[in-house]
């Protein structure tokens, strides 16, 4: 109950928070957002299935080409381009998950980020296709049921929605049966097999799930830049995910959203003081793991939860 | 009486050891099983390779005349069967209860449900009822990585049962118990219903061999010899190899 006051809470700060501050920071949030969904479906395979992944830019990135290309070379609208490019991606993740899910641990590992290269490489040289290094301009935000994005704030709000909407539903896939087989699959694949549950269709299952919202994340990312650079698909992209979601906390539904505002707000925010904000984010990984290995959201609650024993012991 | 397990001509080598040697062997429904022999003879390869963890190399596996050779682990276990490990591998940070209900979601159709919350309610009269079986059902709500040993093998065969399996594996399950978990488990192993066939290796004979019926030796991965319990104890062959003259 306290909990679900909480969450109330801190939703309303977020719907009016552009009512209140600039459009630097409604900007600044809109982005957190967009690498929190991102954060979020890396969570699915590493804290849910104990898959690491570093190849999970290329959905981001897939998506986020594929709607920009279905507009600007076949001139179709966004309620075209936005599904197509949905499909098209989580049809690219169930082929890539037949590969990657041959393997396991860092046979997985390396076959992600063997095939995200290949799509890095192909967006940098397929010059006639994707203008390589100049990435493709001129791009525009959709306007749902007529209702105009452009402004910080319109964006801002549409941003939310799409994350609150993504988060709950990657919620209640973790806490459904699957999510507790997927887990299960995850601490002991043997016995799971043992135990009647096909561990290779439930991982793959959840590879082309959190390839689904890896695209979703690339719409939002394409719609807030207007642009699209080939440095999405970067295994730079992969590796932010990645870490956001150790710094946060795997296996948490909280844990990537914290660490997306971490890794956002250092990237984007000291960025403007830090000169080299590169190694500022080094230093608050390694302080992170240093005192909370078990990352931000989990290693707060068990220092609060020691901290509150301490205090009722003395009392 | 149908053959609830059939063996025929099974192989299996470790980097041209075999470990597995032309194994035939036939288990009646309902029958009670030991499979016996030192350390090494091959007893565990061939739990494993009958529920699929290894592949074999030759030799046809069958269920109830239904031949399982070719099918994944996975699908065995949709057949009828059930197994426990020598080393016990559960899910120590999840509750009892939720040891249980992993095994019940095994077999039941909602497993593939990614959208309703899984309310422990649809599992949770079934699951106390297996762990009351094993006379666990008051530490439920317990996380399995804070109960005793003995309680854990209770766990694994608790697990197996809850599948409601037609064979039923039990590799070593007194191992590493006290004397009174072992008289625990073996009331528990010998209250097992006929309609569960049961083969089990143990190395703890006085208890094994109460339960089994018949007995089978593997030695160096070959059977050398099977029969009753009388016949296999009187057999020259298994004094020399296991029981010692």
């Amino acid at each position: 109950m306290k909990r679900n006051i909480c969450l109330f809470g801190l939703l309303i700060f977020l719907v009016v928070l552009p009512f209140f501050s600039g459009e630097f920071y409604v900007n600044l949030a809109s982005q957190v957002f967009i690498f929190a969904v991102f954060a979020a479906s890396i969570n699915l395979l590493l804290g849910y299935g104990g898959l690491a992944t570093l190849g999970h830019a290329s959905y981001l990135g897939v998506a986020a080409y594929g709607s920009a290309l279905i507009g600007l070379k076949l001139g179709l609208g966004h309620w075209i381009a936005a599904p197509a490019a949905l499909v098209g991606t989580t049809l690219m993740a169930g082929a890539f998950g037949l590969i990657a899910l041959r393997a396991s641990g860092l046979g997985f590992l390396m076959l992600t980020l063997a095939m995200s290269q290949v799509l890095w490489g192909t967006a940098y040289r397929w010059v006639g296709l994707t203008d390589g290094d100049n990435g493709l301009r001129g791009l525009t935000r959709p306007a749902p049921f007529g209702i105009d994005l452009d402004s910080a704030s319109a964006f801002y709000w549409f941003t939310l929605a799409v994350t609150v909407l993504s988060v709950w539903l990657m919620a209640r896939f973790v806490r459904s049966p699957f999510g507790a087989a997927l887990r299960g699959t995850r601490d002991q694949p043997r016995r799971m097999a043992a135990l009647g549950h096909n561990v290779w269709l439930i991982r793959w299952i959840t590879f082309v799930y959190a390839g689904f919202w890896g695209a979703v994340s690339g719409l939002l990312f394409v719609y807030y830049h207007k642009y699209i650079h080939p440095i999405s698909l970067s295994l730079t992209n992969s590796a932010e995910g990645l870490l956001a979601v150790i710094a946060g906390g795997s296996g948490t539904l909280g844990g990537p959203l914290a660490g997306a505002t971490i890794v956002m707000l250092l990237k984007n925010y000291a960025s403007a003081y830090i000169e080299r904000w590169n190694m500022l984010l080094g230093f608050v990984f390694v302080i992170i793991v240093v005192f909370m290995p078990e990352g931000v959201v989990p290693g707060s609650k068990r220092i609060y939860l020691k901290c509150r024993q301490r205090f009722a012991s003395r009392a | 009486m149908p053959t609830a397990l059939r063996i025929q001509g099974l192989k299996k080598s470790f980097g041209g050891l075999p470990a597995i040697n032309d194994v035939s062997l036939e288990v009646a429904a309902g029958e009670r099983r030991l499979i016996i022999g030192p350390n090494g003879a091959g007893k565990t390869t061939l739990f494993n390779l009958i529920t699929g963890d290894l592949a074999g190399e030759g030799g046809k596996i069958s269920m109830f005349e239904k031949d399982i050779s070719k099918l994944p682990p996975h699908r065995r276990v949709h057949r009828g069967l059930a197994r426990t490990y020598q080393i016990i591998t559960l899910f120590p940070r999840d509750t009892l209860e939720h040891n249980i209900t992993l095994s019940l979601l095994g077999l039941s159709r909602t497993r593939w449900n990614s959208f309703a919350s899984l309310h422990k309610a649809m599992f949770r009269e079934e699951a106390m009822r297996i762990l009351a079986l094993v006379g666990l059902e008051s530490m439920a709500h317990r996380l399995l990585s804070e109960v005793s040993y003995g309680d854990k093998r209770r766990v694994e065969i608790a697990m197996a049962l809850a599948q409601k399996p037609r064979v039923l594996l039990l590799d070593e399950p007194l191992a590493g118990l006290s004397r009174e978990e072992r008289v625990t488990v073996k009331q528990l192993i010998g209250a097992i219903p006929r309609e569960t066939t049961v083969v089990m290796i143990e190395h703890d004979m006085d208890t094994a061999l109460d339960l089994a019926e018949r007995i089978t030796v593997l030695h160096y991965g070959r059977v050398i010899v099977e029969g009753t319990r009388a016949e296999v104890v009187a057999d020259p062959k298994t004094r020399e190899v296991y029981l010692g003259n």
